[in-house]
């Protein structure tokens, strides 16, 4: 593309501004974490003598391991389990046009715009009826049925895509549906449900509402559930504070680094789907 | 004549046709799951919007009472009405400033430092909403970044605690939402300039255009689908924000940042006035519907 000289050097610019306005509340972040724990200190200085040990004693402090654990634990159960019940019923809405699809598709449809706040309050009875209230069993379940309109929707997008052509060449093979989905289909799906799978691991480690309504005891929620007990318990010294949110932001941020390319087309696409 | 392909396509329909009800199973998991958790406590919170309930007691039906209140609370409208501002900070802010850093990103040659300008704008998207929060709590503070910025280049006298203050509160807040969307926004127009003809760009050049006739005549026509999907999201952010404002100021000072999901939390938590929470949810649900659904229809009728 053509661009003159001045309007490159000032879009320059202006990129730049943006970029180190981005980078700030992190750098903030970690200025403060390095300041000795007992001491209150002021915006942005970075000291000559960094106290990394405030990493390891908001790490103590704030049982990040058993965060870690409690957070994974919900993570296992929820994503693979809506991938499996996403990725059958997308099969049977996209390739299969089962009778009724349609309205099955308006019906998953009705439900992608509900914010989550709109039902937490029934959701609190409900979980409290089944007996599960204060468990990470709690968020586990409604977080399924919650991620499900966006799931199904996705994986119908896909399976929509693929040609009619390779089912019925198998179906007049003699291959059975299921020999069908699982040899055929699913090795086609792959690239699909791994980015349904990067999105649904995100929105559920950084879920915040649920855990924070639904399970008492901070240390049984999601790391990003359990900031608000950080909060509490650091009230007295932002230097451990920002410690203790830098330690559960990293593993995002080295998940994504590694992941780049994937993650940002995955959340494009799904901006786009959803 | 009938091509060869005919009767095998055929005898497959015919199969599926028969296996309809097998098809259905492989919806079922789904179904069940969707019901359970969706449609199911969305009924529930219909009934109870028209209940006195306080969780544990017996409970009185009140009809429209509690929708009534909704929209004549002051309280209630008002933490609407606070939402409704907080569009203008999450959509109106992230969308342009999206359209012009994409553009400004597209200009420059692809290399090291326009994909390193991707990652750092997209690592707000990244980080849960509520560290995010905790962050800006700290940049905002008294003793914080933002005021010794301004004390820096000589205007410490409006240094003041940005979110304890009646006035700041709201903006500050909504500044944060900006902070996270600009690097979704911004990415998602890179990807839409990418499938813009190059060839309209070269004649516009040609035709000695500037940078604004451009961006206003092409970029712009351009990206409507994509500016669509993004008004969208970030409406919806606006109107469900329950993470930044917990994490930074609860609602506070007084009522200044409350929002319909501080709101209900409160009400339906703090209060324990069950009923008016879910009346409350409900048409929180509405409104989003009410916004994002024109978006919608209209997108669609500009892209035929």
């Amino acid at each position: 593309m053509i661009v003159n000289k001045t309007e490159a050097i000032l879009g320059r610019v202006i990129l730049i501004v943006v970029l180190v306005l981005t980078v700030i509340p992190l750098v903030n972040m970690l200025s403060a974490a390095l300041q000795p724990a007992d001491t209150n200190p002021t915006g942005l200085t970075f000291t000559s003598d960094p106290q990394w040990i405030n990493f390891v004693t908001a790490f103590e402090k704030g049982n990040v391991w058993r965060l870690m654990g409690s957070s994974l634990f919900i993570v296992v159960f929820v994503v693979p389990i809506s991938l499996v019940c996403a990725t059958l019923a997308g099969y049977a809405l996209g390739n299969l046009r089962i009778a009724g699809a349609r309205f099955l598709f308006l019906f998953f449809i009705l439900g992608l715009t509900i914010p989550f706040e709109a039902l937490i309050i029934p959701l609190y009875y409900e979980v409290q009826a089944l007996g599960i209230l204060n468990t990470q069993w709690a968020v586990i379940f409604p977080l399924i049925g919650l991620y499900m309109p966006f799931s199904v929707i996705w994986m119908r997008a896909h399976f929509i895509g693929v040609p009619a052509e390779l089912s019925e060449a198998a179906r007049v093979d003699g291959a059975s549906r299921w020999q069908e989905f699982r040899s055929i289909q699913l090795p086609l799906a792959r690239p699909a449900l791994s980015a349904l799978a990067i999105l649904l691991f995100l929105w559920t480690w950084n879920q915040f509402l649920l855990p924070v309504v639904l399970i008492a005891d901070p240390l049984n929620r999601t790391v990003a559930g359990a900031l608000t007990f950080f909060q509490g318990q650091y009230s007295s010294s932002i230097p451990l504070l920002n410690a203790g949110a830098l330690i559960i932001i990293v593993p995002t941020i080295v998940v994504f680094v590694i992941f780049q390319r994937q993650f940002i087309q995955a959340l494009l696409q799904g901006a786009v789907k959803g | 004549m009938k091509s060869s392909i005919a009767p095998r396509r055929a005898a497959a329909i015919a199969g599926a046709r028969r296996g309809s009800l097998s098809g259905w199973m492989f919806v079922v998991p789904a179904l069940i799951a969707y019901c359970a958790f969706v449609i199911y406590p969305l009924i529930l919170g219909i009934q109870y919007s028209f209940y006195k309930w306080n969780g544990v007691g017996p409970s009185e039906f009140v009809g429209l009472k509690n929708y009534i209140r909704v929209f004549t609370d002051p309280t209630l409208l008002g933490s609407i009405g606070n939402a409704f501002v907080l569009i203008a900070f999450f959509t109106l802010i992230p969308v342009s400033a999206g359209l012009v850093l994409a553009t400004l990103i597209r200009s420059m040659r692809p290399g090291p430092f326009s994909s390193l300008s991707q990652t750092i704008l997209f690592l707000p998207q990244i980080i849960p909403l509520a560290a995010a929060g905790i962050a800006w709590s700290w940049m905002y503070a008294q003793t914080g970044a933002v005021n010794q910025a301004l004390n820096a280049i000589g205007l410490g006298n409006l240094a003041r605690p940005w979110l304890g203050d009646f006035q700041t509160a709201l903006p500050a807040v909504g500044l944060i939402g900006s902070w996270v969307l600009t690097g979704l926004c911004t990415v998602l127009f890179l990807t839409g300039i990418g499938k813009i003809d190059q060839s309209l760009y070269e004649a516009v050049r040609l035709d000695g255009a500037s940078w604004w006739r451009e961006f206003i005549t092409i970029t712009i026509p351009g990206l409507r689908q994509e500016i669509a999907v993004l008004v969208t999201i970030t409406i919806i952010a606006a109107l469900s924000s329950f993470d930044i404002i917990y994490t930074t100021t609860l609602g506070g000072p007084g009522r200044s940042t409350l929002v319909p999901g501080i709101s209900i939390y409160r009400i339906g938590f703090t209060q324990s006035n069950v009923g008016l929470a879910s009346a409350f949810g409900i048409v929180l649900m509405v409104l989003v519907l009410a916004c994002v659904l024109p978006i919608q229809r209209l997108a669609r009728a500009s892209s035929k």
